[in-house]
């Protein structure tokens, strides 16, 4: 097996050696590799086809910018992930991993065809084409495309591993761990500031600290030396706090920040059971430092994409940090000075390498270094073609003419087996511009520059376009001193060597003498989009850059263009004829690398992805077999299915005991608002629509609530405890949203008034007891308590204790039948729950859930507010006109009821249905219509409540229908898939209209 | 993700309040002596600025008080907040 790790680092322990799998086949590395290194020392480049032509395709960078390393890890199918960067997962024992859209297999592709039939698929393309005809999307465009579009494998079953949450405050959080991020850290520290230091990587440091040429000196030091120092420093202060291996997905407003922290993924299998996978950091920061760099340009060539072909200075870090060459006989294709860098690198590890440098000439310190070392240069040279299939093995290059445009002269053929190239630097302004940070554009080195705009987050470094290391330092300090209002000297007299920059070309497309049409220069490697489909978009009418970006599909795959975007804008600003800067920048969305499902929901899953509310009763009916119901967050008991029973079975027993005996409901998760003051008849007066200045001590009275538009908002029983004492019940669901509402009206409209809200929900639970045994049964709990109908008549109330413990009795219905309401403070909800059953079980008094109760009130035609209201019912619309007050000067609402809109005759209003067969059960929800055969039908309404009720024996059912107040008796049809059903408009009331059951 | 300041409780994550849309619409004290149109104007009629905004806010999971707030919304800045009944700080309008 061939070697290509040739030296020793300090960042690799070659006394652990790892071993892994890459596409099925056993592999070695060591600790501190990444897969991508580790490849590379195995001699492997080709690690993926391209996503539309099937290319082979090899590593290109060592960062978060991959395009191509992409893998899928694992293959157990509840924790295998896809689009992986190679380049970024730390190789660990045991790591199993394969190359992404590549079948069957990376070598031999079937889908490499597509790279022979390329003239064919063209920008645009899949629009295009796939258009027509109609009939040949579903059975052959859509499974073709499918089949060789696939970028990688979800995880099919659950994910096992734990995520965690965490929320901090920082006055300063540093992003970033190069120079001058640690530079800032220890400032802000050093100044007595809480400070966060995070870093993508293993090791703080950035590209600094494996740098070694000895041009480019601090005090007299390698830089890499310096660095590390200056890392010993600040591990020391105590308000700095560093979190490697941790980046940045988004920057909100506010310096809202959330940060991803890997705790296990470079560990192995068995070392990672049982901890924390990854922590989301929600981090609050009063300043921020962005000190994120930058990352290199790849240039733009015809067949630039082929494997072998890497970042020039990525190809430094592997040889440098993990000790790797990426081959023995190197081209350098550079447009600035940071290639030679990697070519006095290369060289002083014998590594054969020559350069070719777009740029006429060019003077500095490591361009004379590089001369004077003997490396080959070529000036004034562009690379037009490259060749070899599975890896690059030679390519051609020419002279460029004077104005950059063409190229002349002969074709100079050279042998290589690794081409590096570098297009300059581009500054990574994705934090600033999240944060909402405008941009500048610098025309010297065609770069998008932070605007400082800001008091609370700046740039420095090369993310702000400083990128020699004085420049760097020394603006970094300034910027720093300045940001956080200090007085910093601990770099004042630092002393800085390094070469400088003089001489710039840059050209986005590089000439080639062969027609553009048939030449294959790369833009964007991971959505294979080439400087051909921009200049066809542009051709084909397409000028903004989002349209030019969604055509081509240009930085649209996952590493959302981070190699790509800048050659796209350089191209259309060129074509166009049009300055650069003048075209804007795509928008920079979060998340800068992806980001888990697990990471983003930490331990809200299972159990615990939302509050689960249970009254004091649940066990009880847990113990009794209730099936349940999610009311908001509450579980209520649905039904009790008795030993095989179905729903409507257990429905149809629950509802019939509750009217031949007796029926106990768990009413416990009605909303309960306490209210007191002087001024809480006033309020009540105010808020519901009926009149309640009269309601005596001990009485109960129904409202309804309407919000200021006229519709019914929500409802329930208030009772009237003392002079200035009340207590309000809402709907399950409403119960939050009314205390909001009251609180907004007793705070901004009506201050004057003397009245405060509490919310007991929680604190009584209350066990509804009704039929025509009720009364009997609580004469049994409350032996002491005058039941009479003088005594405690209908809607009203009275206190007892039931042993030592007060409860409030209420005699209300929502049933029709007699029926006793007993609130208890909740701790003891339980004991009074089964001492009810105990003392009605001579009664057969039967358990009921939610579904008989709706039947029940339904046969009452009692309405439920979010089941037969929706937003847009009047209390005139549900027939209820009776609970308006006239005499009343105003309440929430009122005036909308006289609105032009609200008065029409023809609204929605509720009715009743029954059906002409009355063992036909309607459809919740089911259209209503007159005439079925008028197209389009005229629909007149919807079924809102439908039951079978065993009291009546016959089938029931609630509805809105246009103008149906007028028309009771009149005959209507339900349309059903299969069959339309036909129905006469009722009463709303099916059972007991008298009321008489009330007091039976 | 905003940080609100609350007037009675200082500052808390935006997850903490609710929204209650703009700011200073008086509830008319005579409903009944209004037309249909003027309703309509206290009922529906919202602004919608690119700019320096008054709304309202409810800490809703804290001390559930009602408070004005000053934001901008070109940048969503919190500019200033003020307790209910008071008047909007001058300098902003
Ligand atoms: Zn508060």
């Amino acid at each position: 097996m061939p070697n290509y790790r040739i030296h020793k680092t300090e960042y690799i322990d070659e006394t652990k050696r790892v071993s892994f799998k890459y596409d099925g086949k056993t592999y070695f590395g060591y600790e501190g590799d990444t897969l991508a290194s580790a490849l590379l020392a195995n001699g492997i480049h080709l690690v993926g086809r391209s996503f539309k032509y099937h290319r082979p395709r090899g590593i290109v960078s060592c960062g978060a910018e991959e395009p191509n390393a992409i893998c899928q890890i694992g293959s157990k199918k509840d924790l295998t992930e896809p689009n992986v960067r190679a380049t970024e997962l730390e190789l660990y024992e045991g790591l199993e991993a394969s190359s992404q859209n590549c079948w069957p297999n990376v070598k031999f592709d079937i889908g490499g065809i597509n790279n022979f039939i390329s003239p064919l698929i063209p920008a645009g393309f899949y629009y295009k084409t796939f258009m027509w005809p109609k009939s040949f999307w579903k059975k052959v465009y859509e499974p073709l495309i499918r089949l060789s579009a696939g970028l990688g494998k979800s995880p099919t079953e659950p994910d096992p591993d734990i995520y965690d949450h965490k929320h901090v405050h920082y006055d300063v959080l540093v992003i970033g761990g190069g120079v001058s991020g640690i530079i800032s850290a220890k400032m802000a520290a050093k100044n007595n500031l809480k400070t966060l230091l995070i870093d993508d990587k293993k090791i703080l440091g950035g590209s600094t600290i494996y740098q070694n040429n000895e041009s480019i000196k601090i005090d007299d030091k390698l830089s890499s030396e310096w660095l590390k120092n200056e890392i010993q420093e600040i591990k020391k202060l105590s308000n700095l706090t560093i979190k490697t291996r941790t980046s940045i997905a988004a920057y909100h407003g506010y310096n809202f920040l959330l940060a991803k922290e890997n705790l296990t993924d470079h560990l192995p299998e068995e070392k990672k059971k049982n901890k924390i996978r990854q922590r989301l950091w929600k981090i609050r920061a009063k300043k921020v430092v962005i000190a994120t760099g930058s990352i290199e340009r790849p240039l733009v060539f015809n067949n630039n994409d082929r494997p072998g072909i890497l970042l020039s200075n990525s190809i430094n870090k592997y040889l440098d940090y993990y000790g790797v060459t990426c081959g023995e006989n190197i081209i350098l294709f550079t447009n600035n000075d940071s290639a030679y860098e990697t070519s006095i690198s290369l060289h002083k590890k014998g590594i054969k390498n020559i350069i070719v440098d777009l740029r006429k000439s060019a003077s500095s310190e490591l361009i004379k270094q590089a001369e004077n070392l003997g490396i080959k240069i070529y000036f004034n040279h562009v690379v037009t073609n490259t060749f070899g299939y599975r890896k690059i093995n030679s390519l051609e290059i020419m002279k460029l003419s004077e104005d950059g445009n063409t190229t002349v002269g002969n074709k100079i053929r050279l042998s290589c087996d690794c081409l590096g190239m570098s297009g300059g630097w581009t500054p990574m302004v994705h934090m600033h511009t999240q944060s909402g940070g405008k941009l500048d554009f610098r025309d010297e080195d065609q770069v998008f520059l932070p605007k400082e705009n800001s008091e609370d987050q700046i740039s420095v470094g090369s993310c702000n376009g400083d990128f020699d290391l004085e420049n760097i330092i020394d603006k970094t300090v300034n910027k720093i001193n300045k940001f956080l209002d200090i007085d910093n000297q601990d770099y004042q007299d630092t002393n800085i060597i390094c070469s400088k920059e003089n001489d710039k070309r840059n050209i986005w497309l590089l000439p080639n003498k062969i027609p553009l049409g048939k030449t294959k220069c790369f833009i964007d490697f991971q959505n294979d989009s080439t400087a051909k489909d921009i200049k066809l978009a542009l051709k084909e009418g397409f000028r903004s850059i989002e349209h030019v970006k969604r055509y081509t599909t240009t930085g649209m795959a996952t590493d959302q263009g981070k190699l790509s975007n800048m050659h796209a804008l350089g191209i259309i600003a060129d074509t166009a004829g049009v300055k650069m800067g003048t075209l804007g920048t795509t928008t920079f969305r979060p998340p800068f690398t992806p980001l888990t499902f697990g990471t983003l929901v930490g331990r809200n899953v299972g159990k615990f992805f939302e509050v689960v509310r249970k009254t004091s009763m649940h066990e009880w009916h847990v113990e009794n077999n209730a099936e349940f119901e999610n009311v908001g967050q509450w579980k209520r008991p649905w039904y009790y299915p008795k030993n095989s029973e179905n729903m409507h079975d257990a429905v149809q027993r629950e509802s019939k005991a509750a009217r031949d005996s007796a029926g106990i409901l768990d009413a416990s998760t009605l909303g309960k608002i306490d209210i007191q003051g002087t001024d809480a008849s006033e309020f009540l007066n105010r808020v519901y629509t009926n009149a309640w200045s009269k309601l005596a001590i001990g009485k109960c009275r129904y409202g309804l609530m309407l919000n200021e538009d006229g519709m019914v908002y929500d409802d329930g029983v208030t009772t009237r405890i003392s002079e200035n004492h009340y207590l309000m019940t809402t709907t399950t669901g409403g119960a939050a949203n009314v205390l909001s509402k009251l609180e907004d009206y007793l705070q901004t409209e009506w201050p004057e008034l003397d009245v405060y809200l509490t919310s007991v929900t929680d604190h009584y639970s209350t066990a509804s007891i009704c039929g025509p045994n009720s009364k009997k049964i609580l004469n049994k709990l409350f032996p002491n308590l005058d039941l009479s109908d003088e005594n405690f008549p209908h809607m009203s109330f009275k206190e007892d204790k039931l042993e030592n413990i007060n409860c409030r009795i209420m005699r209300i219905s929502f049933t029709g039948e007699l029926s006793y309401e007993i609130n208890i403070e909740s701790k003891y909800g339980h004991s009074l729950w089964k001492m009810c059953i105990e003392s009605g079980k001579e009664f057969n008094l039967t358990p009921y859930g939610t579904e008989t109760m709706h039947l029940l009130r339904a046969e009452k035609g009692f309405i439920i507010v979010g089941q037969d209201t929706d937003g847009t019912m009047t209390p005139s619309d549900l027939q209820m006109d009776w609970i308006v007050s006239k005499k009343k000067y105003d309440f929430i609402g009122k005036r909308s009821l006289y609105r032009s809109d609200t008065i029409r005759e023809d609204r929605k209003q509720l009715v009743g249905l029954l059906t002409d067969d009355p063992k036909e059960i309607l459809e919740e929800g089911a259209q209503i219509v007159s005439d079925v055969k008028s197209k389009p039908i005229d629909m007149l309404g919807h079924v809102t409540s439908s039951y079978f009720s065993p009291n009546l024996n016959k089938s029931i059912a609630l509805a809105v229908v246009r103008s149906g107040k007028t028309m009771k008796g009149q005959k209507l049809i339900i349309p059903m898939e299969n069959k339309n059903i036909n129905v006469t408009v009722s009463d709303t009331i099916f059972l007991d209209k008298e009321n008489k059951r009330l007091n039976a | 993700m905003f940080l609100i300041n609350c007037p009675f409780c200082g500052d808390r994550d935006q997850s903490e309040f609710s929204s209650g849309g703009e700011a200073h619409i008086v509830r008319p004290k005579q409903p009944t002596e209004l037309s249909d149109d003027e309703w309509a104007e206290y009922l529906f009629m919202r602004k919608n600025i690119k700019g320096i905004q008054f709304e309202r806010w409810n800490h809703v999971h804290g001390c559930r008080k009602w408070f004005n707030v000053v934001r901008d919304t070109s940048n969503d800045k919190i500019l200033s907040v003020y307790k209910m009944g008071e008047k909007p700080p001058v300098n902003y309008k």
